[in-house]
């Protein structure tokens, strides 16, 4: 939880900065490619599937477990990689590479950084991942601490993602 | 006799830990085999928190020494401007320039990378990392009744970020470019353009690879911090039987937690801007009549995220100063503090309006005056709750039976300085008065005394009540007292000065001044200040030998608690091994100030409330 406050007030910096630098004025105007309304449908399913995976392990309901987790893992990877293609489709489709303009700049950082954020929470579901397929032993009380804080980095991520995609639309 | 009635309380604090105590059953579990099997998992990559603490100290002490070093050299130079330096020149090779007469100069742009590395240096590594990481590492678990911190693991993990973020630091010193020098405050157009000056090319890379590295190391320490007070503490420990380092440790890890990472942030920026062409903070720009590519960035952005911490970072120094200080006082005052749980909100106070003050930094930046009227009112009113602590210490020693310590001598110290620095803090907290001021040695001078003088001095205290605990043994008391008044009276002797250079208007960060008109009566002051300075490094190296000295040849420590005093960490045996108890985990059963209660001296927190005794705490 304290993690989460962290990273939080790393992205209210960021986003407070965009904000100041916004009013400063040379300021270019321009809308999110769509691309990153795909990435936003990922990542918020992914949340659903690793809530549902982690209901279905407190339950004992071993293979909707380990299906979910995969299915939550590979929207993981999708999130990550649309992500990219949203920078790719910033640069061919819209003109704007890195540096041309600091309200472009800012998305390229906060989408940057925060995919950063999510790849430490993919690195988690692998470690669960890997955890569904080799551990034997059923809901323990620490795999289900484990999960459980999975679950929240992810949400937290996941939520994170949605704020910042309603402020960097509205934004723009 | 006295032997055999210590021994007595012993075996009485041993017989209630046992009736009272709360057994874990950590020690069926050999845990100690696993953490401390051999040479390496015990002493170098330690997971139990008093070796951590050690580390963190010693290598804060190494920093000090290089820290206090770089002042000397700036300070010969602003003190002796015309005499020759070359004698520094093994040390210091080419930065040295000796002309045919055989006089060597000290090359200007090494001594402002001097400046930036001793505020870098001194901030961060000695006065964050030294202090807090030393003493919340050495303090918490022993204080709250833990076997250790909640994550042994991450814990090492902070030591070693913070050890990594040194060597690189280190490694900049020797680059042949120089180290960073624009600043410790690392202000663009300096830190974002690698090629405006000498250091901020290489230099500027490692500063701030250097800097991200502390960040996760102040993040994973504090996490733990946070989470071993709030979880870990033992059967009995509440919120408010607490003692006041606790709290400070607390309050200091929860902003730590919340303002480093907007300094993160502010980094992230500057590297996009260093090495992706963005502008996030670079306007139009010229360099040797050549105009950049870069437009429309705001200088002024990073000034906003870099004091967003910066102005925290104060209080993230001086709060565990104040914590230790506090429990310094009381013990070797034999009376209760006074004002406990005003000392708590005060701290709280102060944590929270270190968040709403940060502009007081920037009055001469441009920011919109009308703006300045809000942090110049916050600013004023962090004069409240530091005056009830003040206030509250001066009370804890009014009519106490105070022992003059190193310890307690130090802690009083602190008390001065406090309120020395903390008053210059009035004048410059108001934008109006800071036009004269701003940028002068009257800042110098009000901030090396109230965050860095005091919080040295709250280390000291520390460092001469906790040896024993640390080492089992004590240092040299006769040595400590005059490292104490050599380092009072020198300090002041540096620093009282320096106002009178600020109210004058002498700017800080300037090369040497005997070239001006209006400040080259100043002469003999900096002279002064000079050989002040000289002394007062002299006699922290008094400290260094009696410190090593202490740890091997130092009186022998032959009793658990040699202080007298009520807080637990004193109730283990005199080398705790990993685990910290023997046995049981000790139940707390008072508040941590019972001193002189019913006649008896000091009554320990592990012993029960009599029958219609009120717990000071509650």
């Amino acid at each position: 939880m304290a993690a989460c406050a962290s990273i939080t007030m790393m992205f209210g910096a960021f986003t407070s900065a965009f904000l100041v630098r916004q009013a400063a004025g040379n300021w270019l105007e321009f809308a999110l490619p769509g691309i990153f309304t795909l990435s936003t449908v990922l990542i918020v399913a992914s949340s659903i599937t690793l809530h549902g995976a982690f209901i279905a392990f407190k339950k004992g309901a071993a293979p909707l477990y380990k299906g979910l987790l995969i299915a939550t893992f590979a929207l993981g990877l999708a999130f990550v990689v649309v992500q990219y293609e949203g920078w790719q489709a910033m640069k061919d489709l819209l003109g704007l590479p890195l540096g041309t303009n600091p309200s472009s700049d800012f998305v390229y950082l906060i989408s940057m950084i925060h995919a950063a954020h999510v790849i430490g929470g993919v690195a988690a579901l692998l470690v669960a991942l890997i955890h569904a397929f080799t551990l034997t032993s059923g809901p323990t009380p620490t795999r289900k601490l484990r999960l459980e804080l999975t679950l929240i980095y992810w949400h937290f991520v996941d939520i994170l993602w949605v704020y910042l995609f309603v402020f960097m639309t509205l934004q723009s | 006799m006295a032997n055999v009635t210590t021994q007595q309380v012993q075996t009485e604090e041993d017989r209630l830990i046992q009736e009272q105590g709360f057994d874990d059953h950590f020690h069926e579990h050999h845990h100690g085999d696993k953490y401390q099997s051999n040479f390496i998992t015990t002493y170098i990559f330690s997971q139990d928190h008093k070796i951590i603490a050690r580390q963190f100290l010693i290598t804060g002490m190494f920093w000090a020494f290089i820290g206090g070093l770089m002042s000397l050299i700036f300070r010969l130079q602003l003190g002796f401007p015309d005499e020759s330096l070359a004698w520094l020149r093994p040390l210091l090779g080419k930065w040295i320039t000796v002309n045919d007469a055989g006089l060597g100069t000290l090359a200007p742009e090494f001594y402002y990378a001097l400046v930036t590395m001793h505020g870098t240096i001194l901030v961060f590594f000695v006065l964050t990392a030294g202090l807090s990481g030393t003493f919340s590492n050495l303090l918490i678990p022993l204080q709250v009744g833990a076997r250790d911190m909640a994550s042994p693991f991450l814990n090492m993990l902070s030591y070693w970020f913070f050890f990594f973020a040194g060597v690189v630091m280190f490694f900049s010193l020797f680059l042949s470019t120089g180290p960073f020098s624009g600043g410790w405050t690392a202000y663009p157009p300096l830190s974002a353009l690698p090629q405006a000056s000498s250091g901020s090319g290489a230099g500027m890379t490692l500063w701030i690879v250097s800097l991200v590295l502390f960040v996760v190391s102040v993040l994973l320490g504090g996490i733990n911090y946070i989470t071993t007070i709030l979880n870990l503490r033992t059967k009995g420990m509440s919120l408010w039987r607490m003692p006041l380092t606790i709290w400070a440790f607390l309050i200091t890890a929860v902003i730590g937690l919340l303002s480093f990472p907007v300094l993160a942030s502010g980094f992230f920026l500057i590297m996009f801007d260093r090495s992706l062409g963005t502008s996030f903070y670079l306007s139009e720009i010229f360099i040797g009549g050549q105009a950049l590519d870069h437009v429309g960035g705001s200088p002024i952005l990073y000034q906003h995220l870099f004091w967003f911490l910066g102005h925290p970072e104060v209080y993230i120094i001086i709060l565990p100063a104040m914590g230790l200080v506090s429990e310094v006082l009381s013990v070797h005052s034999r009376k209760p503090i006074f004002g406990y749980k005003a000392m708590v909100f005060s701290m709280l106070a102060i944590g929270f309006l270190s968040f709403i003050v940060w502009a007081h930094h920037m009055f001469m930046s441009g920011v919109n005056p009308f703006i300045s009227n809000f942090f110049v009112i916050f600013t004023l009113i962090i004069a409240v709750p530091s005056a009830v602590k003040v206030f509250n210490w001066i009370a804890t020693l009014y009519g106490g039976n105070v022992r003059f310590t190193s310890a307690n001598l130090f802690a009083i110290g602190f008390v001065s300085m406090f309120i020395s620095g903390g008053l210059t803090g009035i004048f410059l907290g108001n934008s109006a008065i800071d036009i004269q001021l701003h940028d002068t040695y009257f800042v110098v001078a009000h901030f090396h005394i109230v965050m860095g003088v005091a919080a040295f001095f709250g280390m000291f205290a520390g460092v001469y009540h906790w040896f024993p605990k640390m080492f089992g043994r004590f240092m040299n008391e006769t040595m400590g007292k005059i490292h104490f008044w050599l380092t009072m009276i020198g300090a002041y002797a540096i620093f009282w000065p320096m106002h009178y250079l600020g109210m004058a208007g002498v700017p800080r960060r300037y090369y040497r001044f005997d070239v001006f008109e209006t400040f080259r009566h100043f002469t003999e002051i900096n002279k002064f200040i000079t050989i002040a300075a000289m002394v007062v490094f002299a006699a922290q190296l008094l400290l260094l030998i009696n410190f090593f000295y202490s740890i091997w040849k130092g009186k022998k420590v032959t009793t658990k608690n040699p202080w007298g005093a009520s807080t637990l960490e004193w109730t283990t045996p005199i080398h705790a091994g990993h685990g910290n108890w023997p046995g049981k985990i000790p139940a707390v059963q008072r508040w941590p100030y019972d001193y002189g209660k019913d006649g008896k001296e000091f009554t320990p927190q592990i012993e029960p409330l009599k029958e219609g005794e009120h717990d000071g705490g509650h």
